[in-house]
């Protein structure tokens, strides 16, 4: 496997037939319409094929990765998708980074654990095109039909006549054909996969171990200037003056200005750049800098005013999210009513590779490389800011220091080409101090969940009432990015009494998709709320959950407006987790197991967490065991690495991490006061596959969600306290 | 400003910069050795680990002048003559990277620690590692591939 860090010339330009290439190479039509497909670069004799292949006279195969790597492994699998069809040993394969080509099929970004189930059938097409055509070369070669000739590991043979000819003898006569329409094309028999389902580790990981500058942080351009971007603590907030001929004095400062920026809070925000030699003088001219903010204080909005507001809800209404039955006459004629609430704060993404974008504006042309989860978006922007054409921004994505949803927005993007902009001719790079990053993010919503329900003799929920309060973005009449909650969050769709209820609180925090946006809080509330009606039942916690979900069948969204739920799916991932987790068994006093599920992203799982509380509060994690079920795996060994991190994630960010907000800005500043997870509290965890036949769907998210109430509920079964508020280290779990 | 000569991966590299440059910022701007990363500015993450005289320490708190007269190894001097470490093997094997950006922190950690210590336990590998931070949380792997290293 070799990989490249830089990306081969692209000439966008049409194409739509194969054609011959000097030097000979297979060039393959755009699988999809595209008035940008790539093309070959003169002159070259290794190149360019279609946007995804490139089959070079020297056998080498090069495949393009589509979308931008955040450490989900998309630049490993979805390339694996392709070389599984197209038939080629995958030592021969060289993954190449694209850009951002505009019009192409398919959003260039990474979110919504969304890659895979999009693109699957698609790539296997874009391989089996090609593998289709090397294989009617070789039919023409040889005077056979086409039939009768196999591709195999970058060979075609011919059964009878024993003849073999590798691909890169074969290119030159399969790039006259013409390209077969992708949908007419014969798709492997699963059965026959070589590669699909392996583990093949990361196709950047030795550039990653020898330091190769790969991440958008370690761009480097002749003449690179670095900047600082410093906006107002106070959310909102724009620079009415500063010190900037103090500033510009400094040592090794090349410029400071004020940028006026926009209202629109997911853009270009006001601000001060700093502009120097190197990133340290930005840093430093920081601590010297002063700035007039206009709005420097907004005492209204504050974290334990939220709380009161949150919490004196408990007693009131909120707006009906959707209503089953008659939850108010069942909560009525109940003899007990469980009542609890469950709360949450806000969160930062925390991406260790802080924000940062380099740009160069030359030429009209506004050249920009950024670790970018939604390169599109920024695109949009920039193009809108500076009043420039589609052509005349060019985004180039560069690996990610972890995504997680920050790099959805494109505000960083937005400061950099401000700056170079001003500075135009000169390449600068933006980076944010860890304090800035933790200050300005795009918020995981806090939200309280005040529940009511009710279990009837056969110890099943018979009424179901969820009160949730969440935020919006100065509103309260709209919610926040990733702040709301589907009017079909689980359980209502497997009850006939049920009633989700909501209040908006007004906050100027910003808030933003946060790794499976919604459910990562939301489930903890919910299946945590499970829990305490199973208890009330008197019954255990898995068949519980069992009956809960009911017969196997899928369950249609209300309205029709999201996916189906699958009961069968998800059962099976319960009984999986609980068989591995030996669910049930007698464990000392301060031990205890709990068990959780969420459908998220199309994807079932189900996890069992074991943990042990010393009589002094002390928690440990023992073991987290995940049950999983998103059909067919790709790459087993990135699939696994998806889920074990998402459960040592949940419990990182349930355990000690809390965004809270004083005056309207953000307390926390760096990991002291925001402590992530270390490798000593991590626990031992176990990734079980159920590897069903249905469509393959994406990882990056559905075992977050599981995970944190699963951990919740052993703490209760150790200690019988139930933890129903983040972060669990608030809240004392000492017993005797 | 001021000039210094710093002994990096067995070459000499002369700079001009402010006394109070932090190694990490010599590194990455001035040097173009950009393994070396930046997490947090108050050595609390580790990911910009070196080596000063074999001992891992935070770059990004250790002033340029502290450094000129140690031999300093960085991630992109760990393999000789493209001839990888059995640690960063172990890396590759075990596929322990997501998005990979603590790693070159988490590899000059452990390499520093299999250097003292042939078979570490776990808890040993926990107490070693404890400084760098993983935001993927691969820290299953990273002790499976310590444990490869030290084997090999």
């Amino acid at each position: 496997m070799q990989q490249h860090n830089t990306l081969s010339p692209i000439a966008r330009r049409d194409f739509v037939k194969a054609s011959a290439i000097a030097g000979g190479g297979l060039l393959l039509s755009a699988l999809f319409p595209s008035s940008n497909a790539t093309a070959a670069t003169k002159g070259t004799q290794v190149f360019a094929p279609n946007f995804y292949i490139k089959i070079a006279s020297d056998g080498l195969v090069t495949i393009i990765s589509k979308n931008p790597e955040i450490g989900q492994g998309i630049k490993t699998s979805l390339p694996m998708i392709i070389a599984e069809e197209l038939e080629v040993p995958w030592q021969n394969v060289t993954v190449e980074q694209a850009g951002l080509v505009l019009g192409l099929k398919g959003w260039q970004g990474a979110g919504g654990s969304g890659a895979t189930p999009s693109h699957y059938t698609d790539f296997r097409k874009v391989g089996a095109v090609g593998r289709t055509m090397l294989e009617k070369a070789a039919s023409q070669k040889w005077n056979v039909p086409a039939s009768e000739c196999q591709a195999d590991q970058g060979f075609v043979k011919h059964a009878a006549s024993r003849k073999k000819l590798a691909y890169k003898d074969l290119v030159d006569i399969a790039a006259k054909l013409e390209v077969p329409d992708p949908d007419s094309v014969t798709l492997k028999d699963p059965k026959t996969f070589k590669l699909l389902g392996r583990r093949i580790t990361g196709v950047d990981n030795r550039a990653i171990v020898t330091g190769q500058p790969l991440f958008g942080i370690d761009q480097n351009h002749d003449g690179l200037l670095y900047a600082a971007f410093v906006r107002s603590p106070v959310f909102g907030g724009k620079p009415r003056s500063a010190n900037l001929d103090t500033i510009k004095r400094m040592t090794g400062i090349v410029d400071a200005f004020i940028v006026e920026g926009t209202e629109d809070a997911f853009g270009l925000r006001p601000g001060i750049a700093i502009v120097a030699r190197d990133t340290w003088t930005t840093f430093k001219a920081q601590q010297s800098l002063q700035v007039l903010w206009e709005n420097d204080s907004a005492s209204e909005h504050n974290s334990l005013l939220y709380q009161e507001k949150a919490r004196e809800l408990a007693s009131q209404s909120g707006n009906e999210l959707r209503s089953d039955g008659n939850v108010t006459a069942v909560l009525g004629s109940a003899s007990e009513v469980v009542e609890a609430t469950y709360e949450y704060p806000f969160l930062s993404h925390t991406n260790l590779e802080p924000q940062n974008t380099t740009a160069l504006y030359k030429d009209g042309v506004m050249q920009i490389w950024s670790p970018t989860q939604n390169a599109i978006n920024g695109h949009g922007l920039v193009k809108e800011l500076f009043h420039l054409e589609d052509d005349k921004v060019k985004i180039d994505m560069t690996r990610i220091g972890g995504g997680f949803g920050r790099r959805l927005m494109s505000d960083f993007i937005c400061e950099a080409a401000a700056i170079a902009h001003k500075l135009e001719g000169t390449p600068v790079k933006v980076t944010w101090t860890r304090e800035q990053d933790m200050q300005h993010d795009y918020y995981r919503a806090a939200g309280w969940h005040h529940f009511k329900g009710t279990v009837d003799e056969e110890g099943k929920v018979s009424a179901w009432y969820d009160h949730f309060v969440t935020f919006g973005l100065n509103s309260d009449e709209s919610t926040g990015r990733g702040a709301n909650m589907s009017s079909d969050e689980f359980p209502i769709r497997f009850l006939e009494n049920a009633r989700l209820e909501q209040t908006i609180i007004n906050t100027n925090v910003p808030m933003g998709w946060w790794r499976a946006p919604g459910s990562c809080a939301i489930a903890f509330a919910t299946q945590g709320f499970i829990d305490e009606l199973a208890e009330a039942a008197k019954r255990d916690s898995l068949q519980f959950r069992l009956d809960l979900l009911g017969p196997d069948r899928e369950v249609p969204p209300g309205g029709d407006r999201g996916p189906v739920f699958n009961s069968g799916r998800m059962k099976g991932v319960l009984r999986l987790a609980a068989e591995k987790a030996g669910w049930g068994r007698k464990l000392p006093k301060g031990s205890g197991q709990g068990i959780a599920f969420h459908f998220s992203h199309l994807g079932y799982v189900a996890v069992v967490a074991e943990v042990t509380v010393a009589p002094s509060g002390a928690l440990t994690v023992n073991k987290l065991i995940a049950g999983v079920d998103v059909g067919p795996i790709v790459n087993l060994s990135g699939a696994e690495n998806q889920v074990q991190g998402s459960m040592i994630d949940a419990l990182n960010a349930a355990w000690q991490q809390e965004i809270t907000i004083e005056g309207g800005r953000v307390r926390q500043t760096n990991f002291d006061d925001n402590p992530m997870l270390r490798i000593a509290q991590s626990p031992k965890v176990e990734v079980h596959f159920d590897q069903s036949d249905n469509p393959p769907t994406g990882l990056g998210e559905p075992a977050f969600p599981p995970t944190t109430p699963a951990i919740a509920n052993a703490i209760f079964a150790a200690t019988g306290i139930r933890v129903r508020s983040m972060p669990f280290s608030k809240t004392d779990l000492s017993w005797s | 400003m001021s000039q210094y000569t710093l002994q990096i991966n067995g070459q000499e590299h002369s700079v001009d910069v402010s006394d109070d440059t932090p190694l990490l910022w010599v590194l990455r701007d001035h040097l173009g050795l950009v393994g070396t990363k930046f997490g947090c500015g108050k050595g609390l993450c580790g990911a910009c680990t070196v080596h000063l005289d074999g001992a891992a320490v935070r770059s990004c708190q250790l002033p340029i002048g502290a450094a000129e007269t140690s031999k300093i190894t960085t991630i992109e001097g760990l393999a000789k003559d493209k001839k990888l470490t059995p640690v960063q093997e172990a890396w590759i094997e075990h596929d322990v990277p997501q998005c990979g950006y603590c790693q070159a922190g988490q590899i000059m950690t452990a390499t520093a620690l299999l250097a003292n210590n042939k078979k570490p336990s776990d808890s040993d590998i926990d107490a070693a590692m404890s400084g760098n931070l993983c935001r993927c949380a691969t820290y299953t792997r990273i002790r499976e591939a310590i444990h490869t290293a030290a084997k090999a």
